[in-house]
């Protein structure tokens, strides 16, 4: 199946002379992509991936490493879901503030990957429902220091039956877990992949990526 | 205190950004959604809000980055943009549907773009 189908063509790109010309141009002049601020025009769809993690285990960092863009930051006000929509003259609409982060991967000439850093501690989570919609899976951080720390975004990922890898971010004042302490400490599945990375070394978390997309294309091809 | 049906609960600012909608009609664009301004000629009456959108816009970028381009939250650029598809000003390229998530044959493009960064 060909999910090229799906698409259609864009527009080309408008060319009104003197408005937001130098985004343009840049864009233009630069055949490579991702490159500079716009999405190459050659580009037809986006698909996202989550990183998620308590505070402090490098979410940022990773995403800084591998994003072709400077990673770009938003305060979202997250409404828990169906709360503005059902009973308004019950509802006492519970709004969230959500710092996020950001980064951008041009996968190819017609897709370009995004990467949401996701904040891990319990009062976020009802942020993760829309995020999560669409997203291919996630990538979980762990600090080796503090593995219950991680419990809780481990937790709710199985909630949202989102797919993902487990990302070990080492320190260099980590205790050395076996691999086998640390699956049984986070109580993962026998087929959910494992990783050791540095979140402040490019090809580290690149690395980190590809075995969770792995670890995708292997769940895609198991299930009926 | 009692909770009216017209009491709302969210920021102040955006509330009035958007004239006093605080959704839009359709689902909301989600925030990989790209968008990019159009060719057509706008009024002259538009809101500053929605040029400062067409000015950020004048190449393919998603939700999130025209929202932290602006500095205005994604919740709110969502309904700012409901406005301007409407009037044609911008089109959106629909993020990839949630029925593709599994799809091998995209995967398996995402994992060799990412190999073939190392
Ligand atoms: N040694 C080492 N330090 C790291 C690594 N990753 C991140 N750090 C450092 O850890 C600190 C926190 O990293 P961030 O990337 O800001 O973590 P975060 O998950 O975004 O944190 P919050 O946004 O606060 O939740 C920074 O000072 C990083 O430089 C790593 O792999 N190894
Ligand atoms: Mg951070």
């Amino acid at each position: 199946m060909d999910s090229k189908a799906d698409f259609e063509p864009w527009p080309e790109a408008p060319a009104h002379p003197g408005q937001g010309a130098a985004g343009r141009a840049a864009a233009a002049a630069d055949p490579a992509p991702g490159g500079g601020k716009y999405v190459a025009s050659s580009v037809r769809g986006a698909a996202k991936i989550l990183v998620v993690g308590p505070l402090g285990v490098g979410k940022t960092t990773l995403i800084g490493t591998v994003s072709e863009i400077k990673p770009l930051f938003t305060e979202a006000v997250m409404t828990r879901a169906g709360a503005a929509v059902d009973t308004p003259a019950q509802s006492t609409k519970t709004t969230t503030t959500v710092a996020l982060d950001f980064g951008r991967i041009t996968i190819d000439e017609d897709l370009v990957l995004y990467l949401f850093g996701t904040p891990g501690q319990h009062r976020f989570l009802p942020a993760w429902r829309d995020l999560a919609k669409g997203a291919l899976g996630a990538l979980a951080l762990i600090d080796p220091r503090d593995v219950a720390a991680s419990f809780d975004a481990l937790g709710h990922l199985e909630d949202l039956d989102l797919p993902f890898a487990v990302a070990v971010n080492v320190f260099p004042d980590s205790p050395q877990h076996t691999e086998d302490e640390l699956r049984m400490a986070l109580d993962l599945l026998p087929g959910t992949p494992l990783v050791r990375c540095d979140a402040r070394d490019g090809t580290s978390s690149n690395q980190a990526l590809i075995a969770l997309v792995r670890h995708l294309i292997l769940a895609a091809t198991e299930s009926p | 205190m009692t909770n009216g049906p017209w009491e709302r609960t969210s920021p102040v600012r955006p509330y009035v950004i958007t004239g006093g909608r605080a959704e839009s009609a359709g689902e909301p664009l989600s925030w990989e959604s790209l968008i990019m301004a159009t060719d057509a000629a706008f009024p002259a009456t538009l809101q500053p809000e929605h040029l400062a959108i067409l000015t950020h816009c004048q190449g393919l970028l998603s939700v999130a980055e025209v929202a932290a381009h602006l500095g205005q939250p994604p919740s709110v650029l969502q309904v700012l943009l409901a406005d301007l598809l409407e009037w044609g000003l911008i089109v959106t390229r629909p993020p990839i549907p949630p029925a593709e998530r599994a799809d091998v044959t995209m995967l398996r493009k995402v994992l060799s773009g990412l190999e073939s960064r190392l």
